[in-house]
């Protein structure tokens, strides 16, 4: 079974929370975000090739990666780790070097529910609202709030 | 960087064609099957030649496909169609998703050759401190008083 993953991006703020719930200990999420070799295996979009320049996740660190698409385009980031509590809490910004100097803050916690369980909450905050919904809406920018609408229209039918 | 100008177009059309409410109605009683045009036809107060219309303007978006069943030509909605336009509507989401779940298929693997470098994630069952699973001892390496 899979746990849904909740995006909210307010009307008007620019920001965007994600909340995600893992059937794993709070350890290893957190190390699956620390160990580079785990987050190469799931950082990105299906079907891209991630490649790591840099990757110290410890306060005042740091990371730069690429994601390669199948025909080989490459897209890098990169950011600063600011804070890192083990098992707790990261703070990083976010930068696609496409859109050099639109930096996002974002801020993980990791939380243990018991049992086992885990929850992941991001919270990004972008420079602007455009570079908010830029980002969601990538090149796909016209017609994403009437999509929504005739789409609810459809489901409501 | 993934959506090519004809997808852009079909989703143009899709769009268009859902942005009527009798289109809509129509794609909502398809998705529960296919029907001919007199069974669509009925829950509307409009001409079955109206109808014949809006079943043309989606079948031009990709929406619904119409086959030849003996006497009947029933009309099927093409629910893959409709799943790429939620899915462009849901890209972003989509992308966390399919990340999330790799990391969930990441977190669920037994411990690998190099787990010792990493936190082997134990299965649920073994926090109760009641299990004595090999991988478990390698996953409560972290979790010291």
């Amino acid at each position: 079974m899979t746990n849904p993953v909740t995006i909210t991006a307010p009307e008007g703020l620019p920001f965007v929370e994600i909340e995600r719930e893992f059937d794993a200990p709070v350890a290893a999420v957190f190390n699956a975000h620390r160990d580079p070799e785990l987050v190469k295996r799931w950082l990105g979009p299906n079907g891209y090739e991630m490649k790591v320049d840099r990757w110290d996740f410890v306060p005042q660190g740091g990371y730069r990666y690429l994601h390669v698409d199948p025909e080989g385009e490459e897209y890098a980031f990169n950011g600063t780790f600011h804070s890192v509590r083990e098992n707790e809490f990261a703070v990083q910004t976010f930068e696609y070097e496409g859109f050099p100097d639109v930096v996002a803050v974002e801020s993980m916690s990791f939380e243990d529910l018991g049992g086992g369980r885990t929850l992941l909450r991001i919270h990004s905050t972008y420079p602007s609202l455009e570079a908010r919904d830029g980002m969601i809406q990538s090149n796909m920018e016209q017609g994403l709030t009437e999509g929504y609408a005739r789409l609810d229209g459809v489901l409501a039918a | 960087m993934i959506f090519d100008p004809g997808a852009d177009d079909r989703l143009d059309r899709a769009f268009m064609a859902l942005a009527d409410p009798v289109r809509r109605g129509i794609i909502a009683r398809l998705s529960r099957g296919p029907a001919t045009v007199n069974e669509l036809a009925e829950p509307f107060a409009i001409t079955k030649q109206a109808v014949s219309k809006h079943i043309q303007v989606l079948e031009h978006a990709g929406l619904v496909t119409r086959t030849r069943d003996a006497q009947r030509r029933p009309v099927h909605l093409d629910a893959a169609q409709l799943e790429a336009l939620t899915a462009w509507i849901d890209r972003y989401r989509l992308i966390h998703e399919q990340q999330f779940r790799t990391l969930d298929a990441l977190l669920a693997e037994a411990p690998g050759p190099d787990a010792g470098a990493s936190v082997a994630p134990d299965a649920p069952i073994a926090r109760r401190g009641d299990s004595a699973e090999p991988g478990a001892a390698a996953g409560h390496a972290r979790e010291e008083i």
